[in-house]
C-alpha cells in the first residue's frame, strides 16, 4: 500500500498495464514502466511525470471505462503528477499553496500588481506617473534600474532556489534502481525530448482532445507558449547585458534585439495561453484532473498576463499609460517569479528530470 | 419502411471495417451494423496486437523475411492440414500487401519491442494494440462516407434462394427497422460468448468456461446463415481455449489475464493430482493445448504451481499468485486437500533428475518414475513461498463457419456461390483455419478476405 489513495490506483493501474503492454509503443511511460515487476512511491511519481497526458493510451485502451477494470492512466497520472508537487514543494510548510492553487495565484497576483501601482503612485509624482517618458532610461524615472534589479533579483533568485530544492527532493525519491549522478548524454538527451515536446503526439498522430480524433493543437499551442517564455527570458536577459556592460539603457528601439526577441516572445505568451486555455476547456474530462482547473488556469493566466502587459507596454511606452502599465507589467512579472515553485510552472522541472531518468534508464537498459 | 444501400456488412471488427472501407473505396455506398455499444466495437479485434503477412524482406518493423512458403509450412502444421490450400495460400499470397493497405488506411506499426513475444520476423505490430487500429480503421471509413450504427442487433436476415435481400433489426436504426443492400458482407465473429451454444458440445462444463471477448460475440448472424441454407465449415463442436487465471471476468478480460507459468512449475486439479506433462512443448503450443486440458478437468479448475525461485521467469501478471510459506497453508488457501498437495509434490520433487534448465529450447530438466512425466524443464518445488495460479478455460474463439471462395463469396449447400453474400474474417476462418492457432492470423483472415470481400461486394452491386 501506499501513502495515498491516488498512488494505490496507479499501482493497480500500473499492475494492470504491466500484464498487457499493448501501449509500450505509444510513449515513455509505458517503457519504464515495463523495467519494473513493482512500483514504489518513487516509481510511481516518476511515471506520473513522464507522462505528457496526450491521451492515446485512453482511446487505445480495451480496458478504460467502461470497462470494469476501469483503466484511465492519463487521468490517475494527472492527479498523481498534481500531488507530488505538493509531495515534493520547498519549503513544504508552503505545500499547501498547491491545493487550492487558483485562489492563491489570483490573491498574489493581484496583490503584487496592486503593489506596484500603489509604490509607483506613493513614490512618484502624479505628473511623472502619468507623464509621457521617452528615450534611454525612461522606465527608471517612475522606477530606478537598480531598485528594479534588486528586487527582481531577489524574487527570481528566490525562485531558483524553491525550484532546485524541490526537484532535488523528486530526483532523489526517483533514484532507484540506479542512482542519483545524471550523465550529460541522457541529460542532453532529455533536453532534446522536452524541447521538441517528443512525448506530446500519441505516438505519432497527436494529442487526443474532445473526441477521438487526434490533433497537434496543444503541442503547437505549448510550443508557443514555452519559446514565447524563453524569448521574453532572453529579451530581459540582453537587455541586462546592454545595461551593465553596453551602459545602453532601456527604453530600446523596435529593431534593437531586446525589443525583438520579447516581441515575438509576448506574441507567443498571447496565442500559446489562449490556445492553451481553449484546448482544456474543450477537452474530454474523462481525460483531466478537473479539481485542478484552478492550478492550470491560474498558470496559464499569468503568462497570459505577462504577454499582454509586455506587450501593451511595448505599443503604449511612449504615450501616459506607460507608468500605470508599466506597473502592472512588473507587477505580472513578479507574481509569475514568486510563484513559480508554488504553481503548474513545476510541470516543466518535474518533467525534465523524469526525462533525464528515462534517457539514463534507456541507456543503462541497452548497455551503453 | 426500408432503406437500401449498395453493401451492407453486418459486424465491426477489423474484418468489417476493412470490407466496408474496400467497399466504400469501390465506390459503394455502405452502412455498418455493429450490434456492440460503441465502446466494445469491433468484438475480438479490440484485444489483437499482431497480424501475420508474408513479406520477402526486412522491413522497419519486421526483423527478417518471411516467405510465402514459410507462412503456408506453418499454416500447415498448426492446423494439422485441416486448411483449405488453395483459400490458404491464396490469403498468404494477399497478405503481403495487406501490410501496406492497412497502413493506407490509417492503421499505424510499430517496431516488436521485445520481451512481450517474441515474433518480431513474422507479426507485425499495431502501435497501440487492436483498439487503436480499430480506432484508425473507423475513422477511416467515417471520413469516407461509410455509414456506421452501433447497438443495432440483427434480428433476422431475408435471403431467397441464396441470395440476400434484407436485414430486420431488433430496434429501428435511423428509423428504420429493414435495411435492404445489393450486397451483404457478413463478418460479425463467432459464438464464443454463447454459453447456451457452447453447451451443445460441452454440455455443463461450459458454465466454467470464461470468455476472453466480449459479451457480443454471440453467433447470431452465423446461425442465422446456416440456418437458411449457407454451407458450414470447420468443426462446430470445438473453439481455441487457452488456461486464464480463474479469476478473471466472465467476460471481456482479454489478454492480460493469461497465464504462461505452466512451464515453470506443475499443474494439479482441484484432486491436488498432476493431470498432464507441463513441459512436453515450448510455446505457443504449451500454451494453446491447457485451455482444453483444464476443461477436461471436474469443475473445469486447475491450479499452477511454483515456487518463489521462478518469479520473475515470466511477465508480471495482473492477479498475484496466491502464496503460503508451506505446501498445506497454500493448499489451505487453494481449498485443496492438503495431503495430497503434499504427497504430489513430494513425488514430483523425488523424480526429479539433474539437469541444465533453459527454458528456451527442449531442455535436459526432467522426471523419471512418475505419470504423467514432465520431460522438460522439471525442477524442484522447494523454495517458499510457495505460489499457485488458479486456471479455468478461457475461450477466444470457435472455428465453425460459412464456407467461401476465393472472392470471399459464400458457398450454398451443395456448393452453389451465394449471388450476393460474402463473408469475412472470424465467421468464415475455419475455411482456412480449421483447427489451432497461430499468433496473428485471425487479424491476417479478417483484413484480407475483409479486403476482398468488399472489393467483391461493391462490384456486384456496380453491376
Amino acid at each position: 500500500m501506499h501513502g495515498t489513495r491516488i498512488l494505490d490506483e496507479a499501482d493497480r493501474l500500473m499492475t494492470v498495464c504491466n500484464s498487457c503492454r499493448y501501449c509500450e509503443g505509444l510513449c515513455a511511460v509505458f517503457p519504464a514502466m515495463e523495467m519494473r515487476r513493482a512500483f514504489s512511491d518513487g516509481d510511481l511519481n516518476y511515471l506520473a511525470n513522464l507522462c505528457h497526458s496526450c491521451g492515446a493510451c485512453y482511446v487505445d485502451c480495451q480496458f478504460s471505462p467502461p470497462h470494469e477494470f476501469d483503466v484511465n492512466v492519463p487521468k490517475t497520472l494527472a492527479v498523481a503528477r498534481a500531488e507530488s508537487y505538493a509531495a515534493y514543494a520547498w519549503p513544504q510548510a508552503l505545500s499547501g499553496a498547491f491545493a487550492r492553487n487558483g485562489l492563491v495565484i489570483s490573491i498574489i497576483a493581484a496583490l503584487s500588481m496592486a503593489a506596484f501601482i500603489l509604490g509607483f503612485a506613493a513614490l512618484n509624482d502624479r505628473s511623472v506617473l502619468f507623464g509621457v517618458h521617452t528615450g534611454p532610461g525612461a522606465f527608471y524615472k517612475l522606477m530606478p534600474h537598480n531598485a528594479m534589479a534588486v528586487l527582481f533579483s531577489a524574487a527570481f533568485l528566490y525562485a531558483i532556489l524553491a525550484l532546485v530544492m524541490s526537484m532535488r527532493a523528486f530526483w532523489r525519491d526517483i533514484g532507484a534502481p540506479i542512482g542519483n549522478r545524471a550523465d550529460s548524454g541522457s541529460i542532453f538527451q532529455a533536453i532534446r525530448d522536452a524541447g521538441e515536446l517528443r512525448y506530446l503526439h500519441g505516438g505519432g498522430v497527436g494529442c487526443y482532445n474532445e473526441d477521438d480524433k487526434p490533433t497537434d493543437r496543444r503541442k503547437l499551442y505549448h510550443h508557443l507558449t514555452f519559446y514565447g517564455f524563453i524569448l521574453c527570458f532572453a529579451a530581459t536577459s540582453v537587455a541586462t547585458l546592454y545595461h551593465y556592460l553596453l551602459a545602453r539603457e532601456a527604453p530600446y528601439p523596435w529593431w534593437d534585439l531586446p525589443v525583438v526577441l520579447g516581441t515575438l516572445g509576448g506574441i507567443g505568451l498571447i496565442i500559446g495561453p489562449i490556445g492553451l486555455f481553449t484546448a482544456k476547456m474543450r477537452r474530454d474530462p474523462a481525460l483531466l484532473d478537473e479539481s485542478r482547473y484552478g492550478m492550470d488556469v491560474g498558470f496559464i493566466a499569468m503568462l497570459f498576463l505577462t504577454g499582454v502587459t509586455g506587450m501593451l507596454l511595448l505599443i503604449l511606452r511612449e504615450t501616459a499609460a506607460m507608468g500605470p502599465l508599466l506597473a502592472l507589467h512588473l507587477g505580472a512579472v513578479f507574481a509569475l517569479f514568486i510563484t513559480m515553485p508554488y504553481g503548474k510552472f513545476v510541470h516543466g522541472i518535474y518533467r525534465f528530470a523524469a526525462l533525464v531518468r528515462y534517457a539514463q534508464e534507456r541507456r543503462s537498459e541497452g548497455g551503453t | 419502411m426500408s432503406s437500401k444501400y449498395d453493401v451492407l456488412v453486418i459486424g465491426g471488427g477489423n474484418a468489417a471495417l476493412c470490407a466496408a472501407i474496400s467497399a466504400r473505396r469501390g465506390g459503394a455506398s455502405v452502412l455498418v451494423l455493429e450490434g456492440a455499444p460503441k465502446f466494445y466495437r469491433g468484438g475480438n479485434t479490440r484485444h489483437t496486437r499482431n497480424m501475420r503477412c508474408a513479406h520477402d524482406a526486412a522491413t522497419e518493423i519486421l526483423t527478417g523475411p518471411y516467405t510465402e512458403e514459410e507462412f503456408w509450412e506453418d499454416l500447415l502444421r498448426v492446423t494439422g492440414g485441416e486448411t483449405d490450400e488453395v483459400l490458404a495460400r491464396h490469403m498468404i499470397r494477399e497478405s503481403k500487401d495487406i501490410l501496406n493497405w492497412i497502413v493506407e488506411q490509417g492503421v499505424r506499426w510499430q517496431p516488436s519491442l521485445g520481451g512481450t513475444l517474441s515474433l518480431g520476423r513474422t507479426n507485425s505490430f499495431f502501435l497501440g494494440g487492436g483498439r487503436a487500429m480499430l480506432n484508425a480503421l473507423y475513422l477511416t471509413a467515417e471520413r469516407l462516407g461509410v455509414a456506421v450504427e452501433y447497438d443495432a442487433e440483427v434480428a433476422d436476415l431475408a435471403i431467397e434462394d441464396g441470395m440476400f435481400l434484407a436485414a430486420r433489426l431488433e430496434r429501428p436504426v435511423r428509423g428504420e427497422t429493414e435495411i435492404r443492400a445489393t450486397s451483404l458482407v457478413a463478418a460479425a465473429g463467432g459464438f464464443e460468448a454463447n454459453i447456451e451454444w457452447l453447451k451443445q458440445y460441452w454440455g455443463e462444463a461450459a458454465d466454467n468456461f470464461l470468455i476472453r471477448g466480449t459479451p457480443y460475440n454471440r453467433g447470431s448472424i452465423l446461425k442465422m446463415l446456416l440456418d437458411k441454407g449457407v454451407q458450414e465449415v470447420g468443426d462446430p463442436t470445438q473453439c481455441h481455449a487457452v488456461a486464464i487465471d480463474a479469476r478473471a471476468p466472465k467476460f471481456d478480460g482479454g489478454i492480460i489475464t493469461r497465464h504462461d507459468s505452466v512451464v515453470f512449475g506443475i499443474v494439479v486439479n482441484k484432486h491436488a493430482q498432476r493431470f498432464y506433462d507441463e513441459g512436453e512443448d515450448i510455446w505457443p503450443k504449451r500454451y494453446a493445448i491447457w485451455g482444453r486440458l483444464v476443461a477436461a478437468q471436474p469443475d473445469q479448475i486447475a491450479y499452477i504451481i511454483f515456487d518463489s525461485t521462478v518469479v520473475t521467469s515470466f511477465m508480471p501478471t495482473l492477479f498475484p499468485p496466491i502464496a503460503g510459506q508451506t505446501v498445506a497453508e497454500l493448499a489451505g488457501k487453494l481449498e485443496l486437500d492438503p495431503a495430497a498437495l503434499e504427497k504430489t509434490i513430494t513425488e514430483f520433487n523425488a523424480a526429479v533428475r539433474p539437469g541444465t534448465f533453459d527454458h528456451t529450447i527442449l531442455d535436459d530438466c526432467r522426471t523419471e518414475g512418475i505419470t504423467p512425466p514432465k520431460t522438460h524443464w522439471a525442477r524442484r518445488i522447494e523454495t517458499p513461498p510457495y505460489l499457485a495460479y488458479p486456471v479455468r478455460p478461457g475461450i477466444t474463439f470457435t472455428y465453425l463457419g460459412t464456407r467461401v471462395n476465393k472472392e470471399a463469396r459464400m458457398l450454398m449447400k451443395g456448393g452453389k456461390p451465394s449471388a450476393n453474400m460474402f463473408a469475412a474474417g472470424e465467421i468464415m476462418a475455419g475455411n482456412v483455419l480449421g483447427k489451432g492457432y497461430a499468433a496473428g492470423m485471425g487479424m491476417t483472415i479478417g483484413s484480407v478476405f475483409g479486403r476482398i470481400a468488399g472489393r467483391e461486394a461493391a462490384k456486384h452491386a456496380r453491376n
